[in-house]
């Protein structure tokens, strides 16, 4: 009975060997058998989700990072943080106690690359703006061990020193439109200026950074220091909004708990 | 070596050289105070190692040797001693990292030493380095014999290879100086990814030249493989990598896709990596030292096309299992979950397939260490494929995802799997390359294969133990409903396997420098004598290109 039940099986193996035997003749048969095997689940999983519109929630109060913020994600990816900080919580309820709401797409809307992350050798910054003051960030980056004796962190006082290069944001924030993150032309064209306001409270620059990206940014000594605006600035300007960009996330929680 | 290359081939090199130099100084000039500037300076200089060298030989007389007769081996050669030296960078490199996490102040306190800019180092100069250039190497070698043709081409393969370094080389310099993509395994930004599909695309019309000249009817298994590994990687490599420059005089860019579509684009080419680089390419390499060096033909042929065909297909839907519980929509995590352990089916057939392959050589497997390399690798294989299909369930990946299992799993991939069929294969090879007798101690050999056994048995329960740990300790509440550990708790319970993985690493990486010694005492010491067979054949020869069934 068993062989019964696997002849056919047996025949349709018997029929791919001798096909097979005639096709590996050929490259070009290999070529585009490869290319069209390989090609369906790739195609299959990433083309929907450009399409189906539940893939991404609305969210109508999600805001852009502002140019400081920006440059900050920039020198959290030049310094590989992602290889061991994650941003995003799992709908696991042991990740939502100790990090807060899980993450929706929509947060990650505008992250031109995402940052999810693969390893946590530190813990998840997903939620981490506003639960440390900036003092504590920048002592922290400073000398982690200082704040945290445990931590296996790398220091990062250097970036305390470096002046941020502010002239190529409006090149950065043109390209980052090209590839669809909503920035206005007056946004783009005063990104230099604004990404020093936001680090200069009380002054015409950071009225104007009230002014393109809303009342409620941010705007600080982040560092500390008065004289310039560094790197340190930037980064901190970027780990303050991490997950304050959208109030949906915890609407979301609030309303499953109804 | 280079008088090996007729007068006009010559020329194209020196030309494609004085191009590349010029490309290195447009760039040099246009990215002056970014890091584009040091990269362009090192292409010219790159371009100028080349130039030089091609130049010395420019006026020798025409090669007298009659191409018919031989392989064409001076790249494979090349190819297999730059690979060793990547060898020891990148897996030193990753002892490095590994010791910075249980000791953080190893690092002299510079901004390039910290561990999220060399932690690429390691890993592209161990994948890249080490195992793109084995692969190239090793493909160079295999089509030709399989073939029984010579290469069709020799400016390109050398285009090729020195190219792919070139790539490297730009990419682990970069990564130093904070350039970087963030995507991992695709770091390196724009203009090194445009330099990779340049040298990849050659690298397909060479192996499909070379098969187009050959004198067998059938193309051997192995070639599949290699053949997998060459387009699927272009084509990863292409749709990941798809961003616009901030400045076409600056290295940054930004990736075209954002947010979920970016994590699944990324993870879909990470995965992939995994399998087109990492499984393809190296199964190509199994296909044929393992049968050559066992002189048993392959178990079945049945069993090669079915693996073959389910390992192309079903790999691809992997990815999204990096992905659950993510914001990314449940049923791509589903179908990516699915298709994982559908996987496991091909895998095992491969790794089966191969030990089958053994019976009847079990004693060579004993007395030969080169053979137990390559059995020890198929074993690897299956059981880090089974341990893959068990974590992309998502109750498991629950526990072992953000966590040190993850790191084991790919370590036993890499180490158990990828480096020592890939040793395996250079002990093998290396003789016949150089037309040697044998290699120059066994005893070397026999001294790596315990090392590198020892240490990756190490590393792989230091982090299974490190990784289980702390995913327990995550989701450890007390009894009042709050959460026992902090995060620092479980920092500090991970350190004694930091500890251990480190050490475990070092073994790995003693074992790869003993490989390197004992090649270069081998070209330097070994008496020559060559390989029976070991040039083209029409195939009505008696002497099959592989060991055929009986």
């Amino acid at each position: 009975m068993f062989r019964k039940i696997l002849s056919p099986f047996a025949r349709m193996f018997e029929f791919q060997a001798r096909t097979h035997y005639r096709a590996e003749r050929h490259s070009m048969a290999l070529t585009v058998g490869i290319i069209l095997a390989a090609g369906v689940g790739g195609f299959v999983e990433i083309a929907p989700l450009f399409t189906i519109d539940e893939t991404v929630e609305a969210a109508p109060d999600m805001r852009l990072y502002t140019p400081l913020e920006q440059a900050g994600r920039d020198i959290y990816i030049r310094e590989g943080c992602y290889a061991c900080h994650s941003q995003m919580i799992r709908t696991l309820q042991d990740e939502v106690d100790r990090y807060g709401p899980y993450s929706l797409a929509v947060e990650s809307q505008y992250d031109h690359p995402m940052l999810w992350g693969s390893k946590r050798t530190g813990p998840d910054l997903a939620r981490v703006g506003e639960k440390f003051s900036d003092e504590w960030q920048v002592q922290h980056l400073i000398n982690p061990r200082a704040v945290v004796p445990e931590s296996v962190m790398p220091q990062y006082a250097f970036l305390l020193e470096n002046e941020l290069d502010v002239e190529s944001l409006p090149a950065r924030l043109h390209a980052l439109r090209r590839v669809g993150v909503p920035y206005t032309e007056d946004q783009i064209d005063n990104a230099a200026i604004d990404a020093r306001g936001q680090a200069r409270p009380e002054t015409e620059a950071a009225d104007g950074v009230f002014q393109r990206f809303g009342d409620d940014t941010n705007v600080r000594f982040f560092d500390g220091r008065r004289d310039r605006v560094t790197e340190m600035d930037a980064l901190v300007a970027y780990l303050q909004i991490l997950g304050g960009l959208t109030d949906l996330p915890s609407q979301t929680r609030s309303l499953e708990g109804d | 070596m280079l008088q090996r290359l007729t007068i006009a081939e010559r020329q194209l090199a020196l030309a494609i050289s004085i191009a590349v130099i010029l490309a290195g100084l447009l760039m040099a000039a246009a990215g002056s105070g970014d890091p584009m500037g040091p990269h362009g300076a090192i292409v010219m200089f790159a371009g100028a190692i080349v130039f030089l060298a091609v130049l010395r030989v420019i006026q020798d007389p025409e090669p007298l040797e009659d191409r018919a007769e031989n392989y064409y081996d001076d790249p494979t050669r090349v190819g297999l001693l730059i690979s060793l030296g990547w060898a020891v960078i990148g897996m030193g490199m990753g002892v490095w990292v590994a010791a910075q996490l249980a000791w953080p102040d190893l690092r002299f306190d510079a901004a390039w030493s910290s561990f999220g800019r060399i932690r690429p180092v390691h890993t592209s100069g161990v994948i890249f380095g080490f195992g793109g250039n084995a692969l190239i190497a090793t493909s160079f070698h295999v089509m030709q014999r399989t073939s029984r043709a010579r290469l069709a081409g020799h400016v390109a393969p050398w285009f090729v290879l020195l190219g792919f370094n070139l790539f490297c080389v730009i990419a682990a310099s970069g990564y130093l100086m904070g350039v970087t993509q963030s995507k991992e395994y695709a770091e390196p930004e724009w203009y090194a990814d445009l330099w990779l599909v340049v040298v990849w695309v050659i690298y397909f019309v060479l192996y499909i030249r070379t098969l187009a000249r050959r004198n067998e009817p059938h193309i051997y298994v192995a070639n599949w493989y290699y053949l997998a590994f060459i387009l699927v990687v272009a084509v990863l490599h292409i749709v990941n990598n798809l961003a616009v420059p901030a400045s076409f005089a600056g290295a940054k860019s930004y990736s075209a896709f954002a947010g979920v579509q970016d994590a699944m684009t990324q993870w879909w080419y990470g995965h992939n990596a995994v399998a087109f680089f990492l499984t393809a390419g190296f199964l190509g390499m199994l296909y044929y030292f393992l049968p050559k060096r066992a002189e048993r033909p392959i178990y079945s042929y049945r069993l090669s096309i079915l693996s073959f065909w389910g390992i192309t297909f079903f790999y691809i839907w992997a990815g999204s299992h990096h992905l659950h519980y993510t914001a990314l929509p449940q049923w791509v995590q589903t179908l990516g979950m699915t298709f994982s352990v559908m996987l496991l089916v091909p895998s095992w057939a491969s790794a089966g397939n191969a030990l089958m392959t053994l019976n009847g050589a079990w004693h060579k497997v004993r007395d030969d260490a080169t053979l137990r390399f390559m059995m020890v690798a198929a074993v690897f294989y299956g059981l880090s494929t089974f341990e893959g299909s068990f974590m992309a369930v998502r109750a498991v990946n629950s526990l072992s995802h953000y966590t040190d299992w993850t790191v084991g799993h790919v370590h036993a991939g890499a180490m158990g799997w990828v480096a020592l069929i890939t040793f395996g294969s250079i002990y093998a090879v290396v003789p016949t390359l150089w037309q040697r007798e044998t290699m120059y101690s066994w005893k070397l050999v026999e001294w790596h294969f315990w090392l590198a056994l020892a240490g990756t048995v190490i590393y792989v329960f230091a982090m299974w133990n490190s990784g289980i740990t702390q995913g327990l300790m995550w989701r450890t509440y007390t009894e009042s409903g709050t959460l026992t550990y902090s995060f620092t708790d479980t920092l500090v319970a991970m350190h004694p396997y930091y500890v251990a993985r480190a050490a475990g690493g070092a073994l790995f990486l003693a074992g790869a420098i003993l490989a390197a010694i004992n090649v270069y005492l081998t070209i330097r010491n070994v008496p020559q004598k060559r390989t029976e067979g070991d040039y083209p054949t029409p195939s009505e020869a008696t002497e099959p290109a592989v060991p055929v069934a009986e």
